[in-house]
């Protein structure tokens, strides 16, 4: 059983180091990249707070997909609000103790998973059937997509059929954070599960999953639009004037 | 009906989503540009050997420099919420004119040239190696985006075809493949002044034309300067304003406004040109050297303000790259925006009550107003967003009595291109521009039916050309596009011009 609980600890702690690590790249890089022109797709707001509303109703609410197409948005709403359930509800598996308000969303948590392969489903038809999104799908989006229904369902199956033990999970996490390895339940299930969201976390900074830190670097969505008002300038573009 | 040897879309009652039918455009492309035309700005004059490095050394380059291609270039899901947005799509058919498979054309070679994955896995993510057969893929597709920004509009990333099809032309230039229309036009620029080469003399001769003609119709002096030093305002107008209709009636409408409002005005010979085709090429340093024109005539002319006349993509790089580009503009009047719109000119003087319009005038007409792509998504007029919607209409309905919009999802930001943009407007690709002006044909066609619409007014000389041209394919007239200061024009009573009524008082007294 040792040899289970090594390998998913070195896992863990690899698939960790390589999500916040290679996000921290991601993110360092499209930082540093300077956006040289003002490209704001207007109308956009004038202000700095305009564009932080502008920003918080994409990232909330999905606004341009939702003008865009309202099965694709109702789809992906579902599972990313989803996602965000689920996620909620484990970080008490990392906790302790648990706070009051992860206590309270405990239940919503279950609805979230549902509700997160509902809509995983939906996108997934849509590559299927509609023939535009069936011609710009590649094996990696349908992948990612299996993936992803596969983390869910492995999850709403130990919650529905066959439970583990979570107390263990949880030590087992725990045991982590200090660098020490308790035994983990060799749940087939659990194993599987842990092994999904592990390859999700490894995948994430080398996939389209770079979509969520990318939002916030999208010059189109969160410049403020006053090009007259204030100069704006790259540091490259200012070397050319003083050539 | 003009004569075309290719099928002109139907026009359909419902707008309709098609079917893909891959492979259709694959044949449109535009002339190559000669050597000459590349070497006078900068770029390789044919073909360069090794273009495959040189090509991957200047996508690293972009990368580095522009943080919406690299942005770009990863976030895409392929969610699919652009594929149907597309007015190039709608028309062919053609799959790869989807925004999101125009992007990947140049995304896989990202992949396969910059990512992990695509070094390692190419076949899983649609990574491919930069070939002669992508590169062909290149130039055709990239030549049939009008970089109109509307897939951006619906895409949760906000990711601009645009951005990518100018990064694409960059590469394309730098490896010594350039399209001969924007980049022959850029020389003229630099050689004469101006995207048509008119030269100084020519534009005196026709400014002169104007006044004689503005004078017959009017009995009043409304003059078309030139050249005129230490005046209040210099106009930077698109070139084809001096030469076409319905474009010169335009012009004819910013005099008369310049006229009653009693401001001192001047054209410059040196930067006759407010179109900057740099911006279609993708090169910044094309663009900054056109733009450097109007910062010289304005620095030599001793202008206090600076105006623009109706140019859709002229006014998003004077309303949101001017300032960047050859900014600041701290010796210009600090009262004014600068650059500022003639739309946002004339309704100023609309609001304060100055201009005396008739507009019974324009009673022959009954109007729909064409949101250009490049007003309505990249730029602003006012100081309030959507200014660049309001103004506009707001100018028409006081210059017209009969006025009615176009289907909401297709005006205002949501707007379709006229399909000559973005350095298409050039008749060897005459096919993907009537097939990409298809679905605005359609809502106006709609209009037609149910409001009586007869004209359609706009504020681009790319839009108001390229109908020109195009609306005789699908059974329209040439006369039906109109500049917004020609209904303008036709509407104003300049002071001091006798109208036919008062003439009749005065007779009968």
């Amino acid at each position: 059983m040792s040899l289970i609980s090594n390998f998913y600890a070195y896992l863990f702690y690899f698939a960790t180091f390589v999500l916040l690590g290679g996000l921290a790249l991601k993110v360092w890089q499209y930082a540093r990249t300077p956006a040289p022109l003002k490209i704001p797709t207007t109308p956009a707001p004038t202000t700095g707070s305009g564009v932080v509303l502008r920003m918080t109703r994409e990232v909330v609410l999905f606004e341009s997909l939702f003008r865009g197409n309202k099965w694709t948005w109702i789809f992906s709403w579902m599972f990313h609000f989803g996602l965000l359930l689920v996620t909620l509800r484990h970080l008490r598996y990392f906790i302790d103790p648990v706070p009051v308000p992860l206590q309270m969303i405990q239940p919503f948590g279950i609805y979230g998973g549902m509700a997160m392969v509902v809509g995983l489903g939906g996108l997934w038809v849509r590559r299927f059937f509609v023939d535009r999104v069936r011609y710009i799908s590649s094996r990696s989006d349908h992948l990612i997509l299996g993936l992803l229904v596969a983390i869910g369902l492995s999850g709403l199956t130990m919650r529905f059929v066959v439970h583990t033990d979570i107390i263990r999970l949880k030590e087992f996490f725990a045991g982590l954070y200090n660098f020490e390895i308790v035994t983990l339940p060799a749940d087939p299930v659990l194993l599987l599960h842990l092994l999904l969201v592990a390859t999700l976390m490894i995948i994430f900074p080398y996939s389209k999953l770079l979509h969520m830190p990318g939002l916030f670097f999208s010059p189109t969505r969160n410049q403020v639009d006053n090009p007259r008002e204030q100069r704006h300038i790259a540091p490259w573009a200012k070397r050319l004037e003083q050539e | 009906m003009a004569k075309a040897d290719f099928q002109v879309p139907e026009l359909k009652e419902y707008a309709e989503i098609p079917e893909i039918k891959p492979g259709v455009m694959a044949h449109s492309k535009p002339f190559k540009s000669k050597p000459d035309f590349q070497e006078a700005l900068g770029f390789p004059g044919e073909l360069v050997e090794d273009w495959q490095k040189k090509a991957i050394n200047k996508m690293g380059d972009l990368l580095g420099r522009y943080r919406s291609l690299r942005v770009y270039m990863d976030a895409c899901v392929k969610c699919g919420a652009c594929t149907d947005k597309c007015h190039y799509y709608l028309g062919t058919h053609d799959p790869k004119n989807m925004p999101v498979a125009r992007q990947d054309l140049l995304r896989k070679v990202y992949r396969r040239y910059f990512t992990l994955a695509g070094r390692l896995f190419p076949d899983l993510v649609g990574a491919t190696d930069l070939t002669e057969d992508v590169l062909g893929d290149w130039y055709n597709y990239y030549h049939q985006c009008s970089q109109c920004r509307r897939c951006s509009v619906f895409c949760p990333y906000g990711i601009d075809t645009a951005e990518i099809s100018m990064a694409a032309r960059e590469i394309m230039d730098s490896i010594g493949v350039g399209q001969k229309y924007c980049n022959e036009i850029i020389g003229k620029v630099y050689k004469i002044g101006n995207n048509l080469g008119l030269p100084g003399p020519a534009l005196a001769d026709t400014l002169e034309g104007l006044e004689e003609d503005v004078f017959d119709e009017t009995g009043v002096e409304v003059k078309y300067p030139l050249d005129q030093e230490g005046v209040d305002i210099l106009l930077i107008t698109p070139s084809a304003d001096f030469f076409a209709e319905p474009h010169v009636d335009g012009l004819i409408g910013y005099g008369k406004v310049f006229h009653e409002a009693g401001v001192s005005w001047t054209l410059s010979s040196y930067a006759s040109e407010a179109a900057n085709f740099g911006m279609f090429i993708g090169s910044y340093d094309n663009m900054r050297r056109v733009s450097m024109r109007i910062r010289e005539a304005a620095i030599k002319l001793g202008v206090k303000r600076i105006v623009f006349g109706e140019c859709g993509h002229a006014w998003r790089v004077a309303y949101s790259f001017l300032n960047t580009l050859v900014g600041p503009w701290d010796f210009l009047d600090p009262r004014y925006p600068v650059p500022q719109h003639i739309c946002e000119f004339t309704y100023d003087l609309i609001q304060q009550g100055k201009l005396r319009l008739d507009k019974s005038r324009n009673d022959d007409m009954v109007l729909t107003y064409h949101d250009s792509c490049n007003v309505a998504r990249a730029s602003r007029m006012g100081d309030k967003p959507g200014g660049q919607f309001d103004i506009p209409r707001a100018i028409i309905r006081a210059s017209c009595n009969h006025f009615y919009d176009m289907d909401e999802e297709t005006i205002r930001d949501r707007t379709f291109c006229c399909g000559g943009g973005g350095g298409l407007l050039t008749d060897d690709l005459m096919e993907v521009r009537v097939k990409g002006a298809q679905p605005r044909v359609e809502a106006l066609n709609h209009v037609i039916q149910e409001k009586g619409v007869t004209h359609m007014a706009a504020i681009c000389a790319i839009c108001k050309s390229q109908f020109t041209k195009v609306l005789p394919y699908y059974g329209m007239d040439m006369g039906q596009i109109v500049s917004v200061h020609q209904l303008v024009s036709n509407a104003l009573i300049l002071t001091g011009q006798e109208t036919e009524e008062e003439e009749a008082v005065e007779a009968a007294a």
